[in-house]
């Protein structure tokens, strides 16, 4: 495939915007920017995120009903979800995502294969439709008899004025061995399902953390947050932690149970995987339970490492210290050797990545070891904070679609707030950037100057970029799958994985080399002309001679 | 008939929302783009599943509503959203349907499309066509209807009569859609198909992006509707209720005819007698020899199926074409489910299976999986015919499902699954014969080789 990486972007930025309108091209103007960090400070040009899409632009967003129901609630497997809304919501958010889950026996409940949904009617829209939402909750009660239940709002919920809350009040008051809560998570509600992440995290602070002290067994007790589960990579890492000797309490929220999540503020570090969906969850637990949290990446085998020897780290003992290293010695082996292998064919490869909250960050990692390189990338969903840093949050500007989620005030709980770590020592972790102790450095500081970083990107846009760098690889989801690959660059769908995965941790990593060796060398394109065709090009040829 | 109550919840529902079914309609329309007015969740929702089963790139706008307009009104939003679409896409129509939100609050949209226009009079826009689909009031049926409804309420006009046949297509895969097309050209007849979504859902690599696919029934088509020699549509129920052919009658006189999807003999054939009689032309020897071919497998094959017993689910008009089918060959559909409400199941069953009352079927509206899942059970039901969200309740009773229908989205070629005619009939009646045997035999204690 034809390379392009000389191209110069000021120019690509420039075509991205001639065909807008001149408000619309001001606006995007700010979304894309041209790389450059100062490498003393890490300090990148600010670039606009997290602001609401132009109407009539075909974005690749979703709501936060999705970004709640979906992302962070819907990998939970005995948690039992009702929709209260029109049909459409629920049964597109059911089962949807490739989230694993491993009930620990037969018996026990998974409901992730059930969508329930009040249906709303007409006679709901007029009237009200608590009242149906009540008959769901005794309903899911008779037949599931679930421990827990979340409601999430739809749109019309929120206009119709139905108080979900106070049902769930009401029908926990009726049934105490039930805990019920509601999640205000109307689509209209933030510009994407970013917004829901937040509501999904407030709410299982409020109602579902801290509500069981059993202390797990285990020395090196941790939370995993912001791993989902997808094609198994939370098992992948599960399998990694039992053999450091790590005691994984809960993971928010892959292959998760409700138990895990009521004791979570029972161990003694957080890992944050993706920090847009989770970092408000791990910010409260600080302050609430006292447990420090750092940013870890388990996509790419050489990330993995660094991230096992930061807790190593954390935790300052020698015999984890010992065993963590022993384990990456035995898992890189393999690693290295298939790596050897591909990089022969993969090195110089290009790669575009266009997707989540984080992902589009993490899987540059395994590019780059890949001898691939990443020409331009962007997220979904991300605010300033995943590009630049946290670094920037003081300066972040609220505007009205941010204000409309609610800030939680949390404080030290007076009788579960547990000093983990002496202010000395937390002092010097924090003083270690390495550590990225309470902070995530961003997705630009780490990219090549000059790579073009574009928010929130559109259907025009990726055209455009196709045709003029050709990459040999177009990471996204579903949605982009099929428009990219008409015009013959493969995609890697980093959502589903394309039905295949895990890809985190080690095993993960030797999974993704294999399976992007082969796309990138797919011998499918070479088809796309018939026999004939390339003779009349021929005959064209020599007929001009 | 044990229908839901009005109060009851649904447990993984059997039917699907609005303004997806409007998104087929208007994908069917030759450089239309859908637009839906609402938050973007719910185009990016239906994108995600028609391109879950289409594999084929899906543009669907939105309004984007935020919680401000959500509040005061989507005006403005759709006023940016045409500007944007019209700049980036030159559509020669977009079709603009409601979502349950804009709907909720009232949105004036024929008003503010109304004052789109006038306030650009000078400029050339394309054709605007607005449907209201609120979700709460019906399926994903309803919507499709509604849709094909509004553009030919808008578009199509009368005048002297031609010979052309209007076909008016339900929700059918874009092989089926091809069907209609080659049959036209095998008879030669003029016919318009509307809508047309065989190429735009289902199109050939490009090797460079398109950003409008090619293909769709033409605008100037569906004007000529209204000058057509007879309308053809199909669906038990949607003839009972009347569809778009009564529009085009009592608008224009031309004469409409409701019948069953043309699926296994008896409804093909009627179909077939029909077309014959409407265009006084005789049925190409190819289709005869399709029937005769057809005719064979039945003799083959119906020892395996005699007495075998169905679970049908999907669209209404679907399930009742399959049933018709089904019974053909002696199998016993043991529930006859749709998740769509039209009161209206029970009432046509009595065309389509007229002893059904002794053979103890479940006659369901408004059915969900629970409902398909316990029945099923209870039924010691041999097979599922359905879309791919009947996958759980085949796991759980280890039985087989033949994929039929939207979506299909854990196996490759929905938009290649072919029921109607004679071969359709005949790909379909492999598939379920072949998965009765291959659960036979990898049920037998011997690995018998022979079946
Ligand atoms: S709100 Fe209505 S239109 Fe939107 S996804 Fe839900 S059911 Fe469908
Ligand atoms: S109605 Fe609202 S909550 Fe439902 S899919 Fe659409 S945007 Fe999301």
């Amino acid at each position: 495939m034809n390379q392009n990486t000389t191209i110069s972007p000021e120019e690509i930025k420039d075509e991205l915007l001639r065909s807008y309108p001149a408000k619309v091209a001001k606006k995007r103007a700010k979304q894309i920017i041209i790389n450059s960090v100062d490498k003393a400070t890490d300090e990148v040009p600010e670039i606009m995120a997290n602001v609401r899409t132009i109407p009539g632009i075909l974005t690749m967003r979703g709501c936060s009903y999705a970004g709640c129901r979906g992302v962070v609630l819907g990998p939970t497997r005995d948690i039992l979800q009702i929709t209260h809304g029109p049909i459409g919501c629920g049964f597109y958010a059911w089962l949807t995502r490739r989230n694993q889950t491993k009930p620990a026996t037969d018996k026990d409940e998974n409901f992730m294969t059930y969508s329930m949904s009040t249906d709303m009617t007409e006679n709901e829209i007029i009237f009200g439709g608590e009242k149906k939402l009540k008959a769901a909750i005794e309903e899911a009660i008779s037949i599931f008899h679930p421990k827990a239940i979340g409601i999430f709002a739809t749109c019309p919920v929120g206009l119709i004025g139905d108080d979900i809350h106070a049902v769930a009040r009401e029908m926990e008051s009726l049934h105490p061995e039930v805990n019920i809560f509601g999640f205000s998570c109307e689509g209209y509600r933030g510009v994407s399902q970013s917004a829901g992440h937040h509501v999904a995290n407030n709410k299982v602070f409020t109602d579902v953390v801290g509500l069981n002290d059993t202390v797990k067994e285990g020395k090196y007790k941790i939370n995993l947050l912001g791993e989902y589960n997808i094609g198994g990579d939370a098992f992948e890492l599960d399998r990694i932690f039992e053999k450091c000797g790590i005691t994984v309490v809960s993971t928010f929220s892959g292959n998760s149970t409700y138990d895990d999540f009521t004791r979570a503020h029972t161990a003694d570090l957080n890992l944050v995987m993706c920090h847009r969906s989770i970092n408000y969850l791990a910010e409260m637990m600080e302050k609430k339970y006292g447990l420090p949290w750092f940013k870890v990446n388990f996509i790419g085998a050489y990330d993995t490492a660094k991230s096992l020897r930061k807790i190593g780290e954390y935790f300052g003992d020698k015999e984890l210290k010992d065993k963590i290293e022993k384990v990456i010695a035995e898992e890189m082996i393999v690693v290295e050797e298939i790596k050897k292998d591909v990089t022969t064919r993969t090195t110089g490869k290009t790669a575009m990545l266009f997707v989540g909250g984080s992902r589009a960050h993490h899987y540059q990692e395994l590019f780059k070891e890949m001898g691939m390189k990443t020409i331009s990338a962007g997220y979904e969903f991300a605010h300033r904070d995943d590009y630049e840093g946290r670094k920037v949050l003081p300066t972040v500007k609220i505007d009205a679609d941010s204000r409309n989620i609610e800030e939680l005030k949390v404080s030290a709980d007076p009788e579960k707030f547990k000093e983990r770590k002496k202010a000395s020592e937390l002092d010097s972790l924090k003083a270690n950037k390495n550590m990225e102790m309470n902070d995530y450095i961003g997705m630009m500081p780490e990219m090549d100057e000059n790579t073009l970083i574009i928010d929130d990107l559109n259907h025009h846009e990726a055209e455009v970029l196709i045709e003029k760098y050709k990459p040999d690889i177009f990471c996204a989801g579903i949605k982009e799958k099929y428009v990219v690959q008409k015009s013959g660059v493969p995609v890697k769908q980093l959502h589903s994985y394309d039905y295949s995965g895990p890809y985190a941790g080690f095993v993960g990593a030797v999974n993704f080399y294999k399976e992007i060796d082969r796309m990138v060398n797919s011998k499918v394109w070479k088809y796309v002309k018939a026999p004939w065709e390339k003779e009349t090009q021929l005959a064209a040829t020599y007929a001009c001679d | 008939m044990i229908a839901k109550e009005k109060n009851d919840p649904t447990v993984n529902a059997c039917k699907l929302c609005s303004p997806l079914g409007a998104s087929f309609v208007f994908k069917g329309i030759e450089n239309c783009i859908p637009l839906l007015h609402g938050s973007q969740g719910c185009s990016t929702y239906i994108r995600r599943y028609m391109i879950g089963h289409f594999r084929e790139p899906i543009d669907i706008a939105s309004t984007n509503f935020g919680e401000e307009t959500a509040i005061f009104g989507g005006r403005e939003n759709l006023t940016i959203a045409l500007d944007n679409i019209i700049k980036a896409y030159k559509p020669s129509v977009i079709g603009i349907a409601t979502t349950c939100l804009s709907e909720t609050i009232g949105d004036d949209v024929p008003m503010y499309l109304g004052s789109y226009v006038n306030d650009r009079k000078d400029l050339v826009i394309p054709k605007l066509v607005h449907v209201s689909t609120p979700s709460y009031k019906g399926t994903h049926q309803d919507g499709f209807y509604a849709t094909i409804n509004s553009l030919i309420e808008t578009i199509a006009e009368g005048g002297e009569k031609t010979k052309t046949i209007n076909f008016i297509m339900n929700l059918f895969s874009p092989a089926d859609i091809r069907w209609f097309k080659e049959l036209s050209e095998c008879y030669n007849i003029e016919s318009i198909i509307m809508p047309d979504y065989s190429d735009t859902l289902d199109g050939e690599y490009w090797g460079e992006y398109k950003r409008m696919p090619e293909g769709g029934t033409k605008i100037e088509d569906i004007q000529k509707m209204g000058r057509s020699i007879g309308t053809i549509e199909f669906g038990n129920i949607l003839s009972e209720k009347g569809g778009a052919g009564e529009i085009l009658e009592s608008k224009f006189g031309v004469k409409s005819y409701g019948i069953g999807f043309p699926v296994g003999i008896t409804n093909t054939d009627y179909f077939f007698s029909l077309l014959e009689s409407i265009t006084d032309t005789k049925l190409p020897e190819k289709y005869r020899k399709e029937r005769g071919l057809l005719i064979d497998s039945y003799v083959d094959g119906h020892k395996y199926l005699f007495g075998k017993k169905a679970v049908l689910y999907g669209e209404d008009d679907l399930v009742l074409g399959l049933a018709s089918f089904i019974r053909e060959l002696g199998m016993i559909p043991v529930v006859i489910g749709t998740g769509r409400k039209t009161g209206l199941l029970e009432k046509v069953i009595n065309e389509v299976i007229p002893d059904y009352k002794s053979l103890n079927i479940s006659i369901i509206e408004n059915i969900d999986f629970e409902d398909i899942g316990r029945i099923a059970q209870e039924k010691e039901a041999d097979i599922l015919i359905g879309h791919s969200k009947g996958y759980k309740v085949a796991r759980d009773l280890n039985i087989p499902l033949i994929r039929v229908g939207f979506p299909i989205h854990d196996r490759i070629g929905g938009q290649r699954v072919r029921v109607l005619g004679y071969q359709g009939t005949q790909e379909l009646l492999d598939r379920i014969i072949n998965a009765i045997i291959e659960k036979k035999q990898s049920d037998s204690p011997v690995g018998y080789m022979a079946m």
